[in-house]
């Protein structure tokens, strides 16, 4: 390992801009034979975007692709299997309704006389290579009838079948039990034996430490550093992976905390969340840091009525309440500003107006009746707060911008007068101006007394704007922090389950 | 943030404006025109009685199409009505066999109604069943009773009184049911456009996951919208049943179609989301006059439906047909 072979594939100054946003800025990587490479970085550090660069998904806007030293394209995801790149997902595309030999060969599969389909050739070939990874698995069984581990593991026989010579896992361990990960664990050394060469993307550090030959670190769509694992601890990669450049600025602010508003005691879901426990009062940012899948977001829709907690108590001014259904928590005063915004927050095809007035029809009508004037006047005065640019209330509200949407969303909250607003993820996918937008304004309600809960997977935005923040991880608490403990090695410890170096 | 406020209107186009250029304004020219080659081709169209009668055509599946209305616009359907005017009048039937009198027999039928209506909605929204699945299933089961009571029978002596429903004129030759007609569309215009329960359902067709985290109670109005098309599946068989004086099985066979012809003519998006009741209460006399005047001129049935069956290709592909030529002019 010490004398480094050539690299399989190498990616230079790859640079991929959206609209408005520049997701990788003159990035590289390089993965070589027999050996893993980690790649590491904090959600929206570019890693999802590079996965998709090297499948064929998007094409960079600069940069080149070296494949045994030759430059090559990859203009569809076709040319980057027939390259050998093949990606195992997160959520792996799959097909339920086939059988799992027809999963792994689907698109390249054997054809006997007549070119029909050879069922026999294919079934044998499958259950070689399943056996080759050790899987127990019938390959003419439907795939709907297996566990979550054995579908990776027909993932990984299909990027055997097509002859890899290079397969990322994506987080490919977030949905195993220990066991599967330690078969997954030798099944990734067999690879290696094998000569391929693996990226493999993860949050946890014990599993990089563990598998990693070297890692590769992004930040910010940049590239930071890259080497031998054996080389660097933990708290250098920590180092690497949050140490940022302040960029962002946050409103000041000086919270004035009031009463008790909202008290949960040990909410629990069957399988999202457990130990769920905290206090917030008026006037409070309180932020919930965690990993993606730790359990935040069912949390907050467990508490927003719209999934049922197993048990635990709800208080809200020091009254016990059982929410049972949104309606429940907007009466009760909580609302929540979801992550989805298109599929969950607006009600696209509707006006402006009537999506501001939603859930306060109650307020806008007389016995149930509309009233078209006090509907305008009650939407005119919400988006006019949150400064929406529109060119009627009378517009499509999905014919508005992903930032405006999301003032129109909140204004149709703010609409209701209510004591906790819980925003998730307020300011995913949305650019620098909307944001610093809604950062002001978060500080702003929380001045006039609101108590505001922000899930947020974005450490700067965390660290500004909470006057506590919660971490969770694997749906539990792991963390409370404050003051001088809200430091970002702090958070990405807790969340990540490392211990102190 | 500007200093000086920033102004919105509350909408651009004038309420004037966008009725004209309305789906509801070219069904009324489509209605116009049907009226005038109806007068011009027989010369019998023109008479008050005749096109009193003429509207008997369609004033008890409009009814049913009201409430359908609804029903699509929040992104449901329900195609078993047929089958409950069905079960409804058989119900009727039996009741008058044991004696009973015209409002005993009314309110049977208007509860058997809302009870099939009931029925289809649970399965619906407490099961989370596909609702075109339920009520293809319902339309065999409810209609499939009524076979099993009946069998080749059927049921009548429906009391004298009871006739009025169905035959009844209120004044000169406005009819008992043209009057039910324009009540029930002026109270489910006000309840779809002018009450906050429209709104929700217009919400829900549009979105359902954004109307519930919007704290509507996605569940319990489209379970209200079943029940109100069962409940006006009732209203028309007890119509229907004093209009034919008897009950057969095979009563109303093939309306749940017409009903969502006629819904769908009048411009409501069969995907949900969108429409209006004006458009259905247009789409209904269409579809009355064309079947009268069809009649008058003496054109088989079959020709009547596949007439009908063009009309509603013709007016879904209309607008689609339009927008292409524009764009390929633009």
């Amino acid at each position: 390992m010490e004398q480094s072979p050539d690299p399989v594939i190498s990616l230079s100054s790859i640079t991929k801009t959206f609209p408005g946003v520049k997701a990788l800025s003159e990035v590289q990587l390089d993965l070589y034979p027999g050996q893993v490479t980690a790649l590491v970085g904090e959600n929206g550090a570019g890693k999802s975007t590079i996965v998709k660069i090297l499948t064929g998904i998007y094409q960079p806007n600069g940069g080149a692709i070296l494949v045994d030293g030759q430059e090559i394209q990859f203009p569809t995801a076709h040319h980057a299997s027939d390259a050998g790149i093949t990606a195992i997902h997160q959520e792996t595309v799959l097909f339920d309704e086939l059988s799992v030999a027809e999963n792994i060969f689907i698109g390249h599969t054997p054809r006997g006389r007549f070119g029909l389909l050879d069922t026999a050739e294919m079934n044998r070939q499958a259950q070689s290579l399943l056996d080759g990874i050790g899987a127990q698995i019938d390959p003419t069984v439907r795939l709907r009838d297996l566990g979550i581990a054995n579908k990776h593991l027909v993932a990984i026989a299909r990027a055997l079948s097509i002859d890899a010579r290079v397969v990322i896992m994506d987080e490919p361990t977030a949905a195993l039990s220990h066991k599967e990960i330690a078969e997954l664990y030798e099944l990734v050394e067999k690879l290696k034996a094998q000569g391929k060469a693996i990226l493999f993307i993860s949050h946890k550090f014990d599993e990089i430490f563990r598998i990693a030959d070297r890692y590769t670190v992004f930040r910010d769509g940049q590239f930071v550093a890259d080497g031998l694992i054996s080389e660097v601890g933990e708290a250098d990669l920590v180092q690497m992976m949050v140490g940022r450049s302040v960029e962002q600025i946050f409103p000041e602010r000086k919270p004035t905390v009031g009463n008790e508003v909202l008290k949960i005691e040990d909410y629990a879901h069957p399988t999202e969340f457990e130990d769920i426990g905290f206090s917030l009062k008026r006037g409070e940012i309180l932020g919930f840091y965690g990993l993606v899948g730790a359990g935040r977001s069912e949390f907050m829709q467990a508490l927003f009525g719209i999934t049922r907690p197993s048990s635990g108590t709800c208080r809200i001014d020091g009254e016990e309440k059982t929410i049972r259904s949104p309606a429940d928590a907007i009466a009760n005063g909580i609302v929540y500003v979801p992550e989805d915004r298109g599929k969950q927050g607006a009600v696209i095809g509707l006006p402006i107006f009537q999506n501001v007035t939603l859930p306060s029809l109650g307020k806008t009508s007389r016995n149930g009746f509309i009233r078209m004037a006090k509907e305008y006047g009650l939407a005119r005065e919400y988006t006019s707060r949150l400064d929406l640019r529109a060119a009627s209330l009378d517009q499509d509200v999905g014919t508005l911008s992903g930032g405006n949407q999301q003032k129109v969303v909140i204004a149709k909250w703010l609409a209701t007068q209510p004591k906790v607003i819980i925003l998730d993820e307020p300011t995913k996918g949305i650019d620098i101006g909307s944001k610093a937008a809604v950062h002001e304004f978060m500080s702003e309600l929380a001045a006039q007394g609101l108590a505001v809960i922000m899930v947020s997977s974005e450490i700067p935005e965390v660290l500004g704007m909470s006057d506590r923040v919660i971490v969770m991880r694997e749906g539990r608490m792991v963390a409370e922090l404050e003051g001088e403990d809200l430091t970002p090695e702090t958070l990405v410890r807790n969340a990540a389950g490392i211990e102190k170096a | 943030m500007s200093l000086a406020e920033r102004h919105i209107p509350d909408r651009l186009t004038n309420p004037l404006q966008r009725a004209l250029k309305s789906w509801e304004a070219l069904l009324l020219v489509v209605a116009v025109t049907v009226f005038i080659i109806n007068s011009l081709s027989s010369p019998y169209f023109l008479d008050a009685w005749n096109l009193s009668d003429a509207t008997f055509n369609f004033t008890e599946k409009a009814m049913i199409a009201f409430a359908m209305a609804l029903l699509i616009i929040s992104g449901e359907i329900d195609l078993s009505v047929a089958s409950i005017i069905a079960l409804a009048s058989t119900a009727m039937g039996a009741a008058v066999q044991f004696g009973a009198g015209t409002t005993e027999i009314v309110l049977i039928g208007l509860l058997v109604g809302l009870i099939c209506g009931a029925f289809n909605g649970g399965l619906v929204t407490v099961l989370g069943l596909p609702s075109i699945v339920v009520t293809i299933g319902t339309m065999s089961l409810f209609r499939g009773i009524s076979y099993i009571v009946l069998g080749d029978q059927a049921y009548g002596g429906y009391p004298r009184s009871f006739a009025f429903f169905g035959q009844g004129y209120v004044w000169w030759v406005i009819s008992f049911e043209i009057v039910l007609f324009f009540v029930l569309a002026a109270a489910f215009w006000v309840l779809l456009h002018k009450t906050n329960f429209g709104r929700s359902v217009y919400a829900i067709g549009n979105n359902p996951t954004a109307a519930l985290f919007s704290g509507i109670r996605v569940q319990r109005v489209k379970f209200i919208l079943f029940m109100l098309t069962g409940l006006m599946a009732g209203v028309a068989a007890v119509c229907l049943t004093s209009r034919l004086g008897s009950t057969r099985p095979s009563i109303a066979v093939g309306w749940e179609l017409e009903v969502v012809t006629m819904v769908v003519l009048g411009g409501i998006n069969i995907l949900g989301g969108s429409g209006s009741i004006p458009g259905v209460v247009i789409a209904a006399f269409v579809m009355g006059m064309v079947t009268f005047g069809f009649g008058l001129l003496n054109v088989p049935g079959i020709v009547m439906s596949i007439f009908i069956g063009l009309l509603l290709i013709g007016v879904i592909a209309l607008p689609r047909l339009w927008s292409m030529f524009i764009a390929r002019r633009g």
